[in-house]
């Protein structure tokens, strides 16, 4: 993984990403929130969970769910290789999976790069994006990937427990 | 000087706290008319331990009102004052302060100087009473002080001892004069404290046990028999049945102390004490002193170590699994010692399971202790009579159970008081006894720990309850509720918000109680029946999981998937024949078994897994039975068997239907573990009300 620098050296505020392609588009998250990244393999499928739920997975013996990003924004038909990657998440007290493209590598985003959230989204609901961040050329989609993943609509989380 | 104490808070507050619930339960099992001088003296020291710790470490509030509750006590205990139910009532309400004051210094929660006010207003006002006559206990031995020499060990750094001895010896003065007998000890020596006339050895020694290392702790040598076991200062906490010595009994008299170097065979010397006669009760209390005091060995251990240790039995479980299936590839001839080592293996791992699962059982008696004091309280308050009668007291459970079954247990109690049982005029206008009976009992039923709580009041009122249901527009199926069984009358009390009380009572009525009950109990793997009948009574049975950690299942085949079904609640399985398939309304299988119908689970349609064996008659009939409710679970084949970790889904995921939890097999593949009782439930649900 190579580090990016950011050439401002004045900017005393920087924030660690994790970066990955998921349908073209290149995200960014807070490298805090990540446990590890591994490959997708021995998944458990859940009986009539939504489609993106592929199921759970044994990750040193505790019980993850995985959910395929692609497939929750519609993103094309996807495959599973030996090349399919999974980003090991802890959001909120929970473990979760999530399948992406690729991952990209681990850069430090100042906040002078850091940009307002655009006007219009294809994937990611805009409650999550916090910003866009401009990086030599790459333009970034930074995520609150807590939020994301915690949110009704990715089905991980229930309210009541019976 | 001021030395940093806060090391030992947390040992006085958890004895405080024992000290505190024992004072409570044994306040609440005093004969009035004839208290035993055993328990009066239990309470006793209880409060005389407090008073002299609190002292130490400067809880003023504390030690001032143990003080008071502590004179009145002892006027008790020498017959100076008779046990009457207004004085229990003083004593518990000190209790209560003396519990908040423990839980500001503890927790930081909000003091209430007033209360303590009160309480000890109350006490001075009830220890005015006059003397009762002279059918009370003839008046204790007074104890005759004596030197008493104290050897010990301090758990400070050496840099600190000094300042340790200095304070604790101003806190010893209060029992006599005191005189550090060593001026040059070397290192790691016990310190000699010498108190003269010594007015309470026993309590002058919890007071050094909080400073002193209980490890390294030679002897309190004071004239008790407690010593070898360095755990007795500690251990006094506990065992005070067992050491009735402290409070005076044989000790004062005991003399000779002094000039003999007697830390050393301190454990004789006491024996000499005891046979220095006085009153001609000491020498039975020191025999039997005696071997308890040797019996008593238990040790203080947190939860999370005990948590660990499951954990790690957990894993040892599953990676015996993987090598079974390794091993289960070879063959059993050429690797014969391999397959036997393996199921050694088994054996000892189911062993140790088995252990450290016991450790982690508790008898629910610590559940079921506070419930005299609710319902006296609660009785007294709602102006009813109710005699509470517990049984299985000794019933174990879970310790992890233990802490969150007590409000909704709780809840129930108080609901049962205040809505079930009825008023002494209305029972007895009734026909029935003025006093109303609350049963409280526990047992263990096909793994599964049982706990029932019961009354002999009203019953509930199915006319009332089916108003509100309608009131509150809920779906009462086609007769708007007339159609609906009793049972399911009763289980629309669950629904948050139900209350039929007529007016809210700070007990309840609020309606936010039954709904979290059940949500509780089933958030602990549990479940809860209602079963009432108008006029004779009602009663709540809650059912609970025996193990939380492990469980015995089978694994079958549906499709590519396979689950486990836990081997608890499976009866038989067979191949069905045709003749054996029934059909009810069209829909819905059963299945004839010698007679009995039994609904039929089709998994592979409630899970929707496509690829699995349709036909019934190729398949498995796994015959499941969950309390007195049978089904049939329809797989395409059986796998085998195994012990499998429960592993909560609901970490990172949420509750699945029918599901119970997960585990991971020997292939380091995900599995679900049914949820049989749910699933049987559904299916019994959809057969005509029958036998």
């Amino acid at each position: 993984m190579n580090r990016h620098r950011d050439n401002d050296d004045t900017d005393t505020r920087s924030q660690e990403f994790l970066t990955f392609i998921l349908g073209g588009e290149e995200y960014a998250i807070d490298i805090l929130r990540v446990q590890e990244i591994r490959g997708y393999d021995a998944v458990t499928p859940i009986a009539h969970a939504p489609e993106f739920i592929k199921g759970v997975m044994n990750l040193r013996g505790a019980i993850v769910p995985i959910i395929d990003l692609r497939i929750k924004f519609g993103l094309g038909q996807p495959d599973y290789t030996p090349f399919t990657v999974v980003v090991v998440l802890n959001v909120g007290r929970r473990v979760v999976g999530i399948v992406v493209d690729a991952v990209s590598d681990v850069i430090s985003v100042a906040d002078s790069q850091m940009h307002p959230p655009p006007e219009l989204s294809r994937a990611v609901d805009l409650r999550y994006i916090t910003g866009l961040a401009m990086l030599d050329e790459r333009m970034l989609i930074v995520v609150d990937i807590e939020g994301l993943m915690l949110s009704a609509d990715m089905a991980l989380v229930d309210e009541a427990v019976i | 000087m001021t030395i940093d104490m806060s090391q030992f808070y947390q040992v006085f507050f958890a004895e405080a706290a024992e000290h505190l619930e024992s004072m409570e339960s044994l306040l609440l099992a005093l004969d009035h008319e004839n208290p035993d001088d055993e328990q009066l003296n239990a309470i006793f020291r209880a409060v005389h331990s407090i008073k002299g710790s609190a002292g130490t470490f400067g809880f003023g509030d504390m030690a001032d009102l143990t003080h008071v509750l502590e004179g009145l006590l002892d006027k008790l205990r020498k017959g100076e004052l008779r046990l009457s139910e207004e004085l229990v009532d003083a004593c518990l309400e000190a209790r209560d302060v003396l519990g908040g004051q423990l839980a500001t210094h503890r927790d930081g929660a909000p003091a209430s100087p007033a209360a303590a006010v009160v309480a000890a207003r109350r006490l001075a006002a009830v220890a005015e009473a006059p003397a009762p006559a002279s059918e009370v206990a003839a008046p204790r031995p007074v104890a005759t002080p004596a030197d008493t020499i104290f050897s010990f060990v301090l758990e400070s750094p050496e840099a600190d001892q000094a300042a340790v001895m200095e304070a604790l010896c101003a806190e010893l003065e209060d029992f006599g004069a005191v005189t550090i007998e060593q001026r040059d000890r070397t290192a790691g020596q016990p310190w000699q404290l010498r108190i003269a006339a010594c007015r309470d050895a026993g309590a002058a020694r919890d007071v050094i046990a909080f400073v002193a290392n209980a490890v390294d702790l030679d002897t309190v040598a004071s004239t008790t028999t407690q010593l070898p076991t360095d755990e007795a200062a500690w251990g006094l906490f506990e065992d005070s049945e067992v050491a009735p010595d402290d409070d005076g009994w044989g000790l004062f008299e005991s003399v000779p102390l002094p000039e003999q170097g007697q830390e050393a065979d301190a454990a004789d010397g006491s024996y000499g004490f005891f046979s220095a006669p006085s009153a001609p009760a000491e020498p039975e209390r020191a025999r039997e002193a005696r071997p308890a005091a040797n019996a008593e060995t238990t040790i203080r251990v947190g939860v999370d170590k005990v948590d660990l240790i499951i954990n790690q039995v957990g894993e040892l479980v599953i990676t015996h699994a993987m090598l079974q299936q390794i091993a289960s590839a070879l063959d059993p001839i050429q690797f014969e010692r391999l397959h036997s080592g393996l199921a050694q293996l088994e054996r000892n791992s189911r062993d140790l399971q088995a252990s450290v699962m016991s450790v982690r059982m508790v008898p629910i008696s610590t559940v079921f202790n506070r419930f005299p004091r609710v319902v006296r309280d609660l009785s007294g308050k709602l102006g009813k009579q109710v005699e509470l009668k517990m049984s299985g007291e000794a019933t174990e459970l879970d310790r992890g159970l233990v802490e969150r079954i007590v409000d909704p247990l709780t809840h129930l109690v108080r609901n049962s008081l205040d809505h079930g049982v009825e008023t002494p005029d209305k029972r007895l206008a009734a026909g029935k006894s003025a006093v109303g009976t609350v049963t409280l009992k526990a047992y263990q039923h096909s793994g599964s720990v049982v706990i029932e709580v019961g009354d002999d009041g009203a019953g509930l009122d199915r006319e009332r309850i089916l108003a509100k249901a309608r009131e509150r527009g809920m779906a009462l199926g086609s007769a708007n509720g007339d159609r609906l069984s009793d049972a399911e009358v009763w289980n629309l009390i669950f629904e948050a918000g139900f209350s039929t009380a007529e007016q809210v009572t700070d007990v309840s009525g609020r309606g936010v109680g039954m709904d979290v009950v059940k949500r509780n109990i089933t958030a602990l793997g549990g479940r809860i029946d209602i079963e009432s009948m108008a006029g004779i009574g009602t009663r709540m049975t809650v059912r609970l999981p025996l193990t939380l950690a492990i469980v015995d299942g089978m694994s079958v085949a549906v499709g590519t998937e396979s689950y486990i079904v836990p081997l608890g609640y499976v009866l038989e399985s067979l191949q069905p024949e045709p003749g054996m398939i029934k059909r009810m309304g069209g829909v819905n299988s059963l299945l004839q078994v010698r007679g009995d119908y039994l609904p039929v689970i089709a998994l592979h349609e409630l899970f929707g897994i496509r690829n699995a064996e349709t036909d019934f008659t190729r398949g498995i009939m796994v015959l499941l039975e969950v309390d007195d409710r049978r089904a049939a679970l329809f797989v395409d084949a059986l796998l085998g068997q195994h012990q499998v970790v429960i592993k909560n889904l609901e970490t990172n995921y949420r509750k699945v239907a029918g599901i119970a939890a997960a585990t991971i097999m020997g292939d380091g593949r995900v599995a679900f573990i049914l949820d049989a009782v749910a699933l049987v439930s559904k299916a019994a649900a959809g057969m005509p009300a029958a036998a």
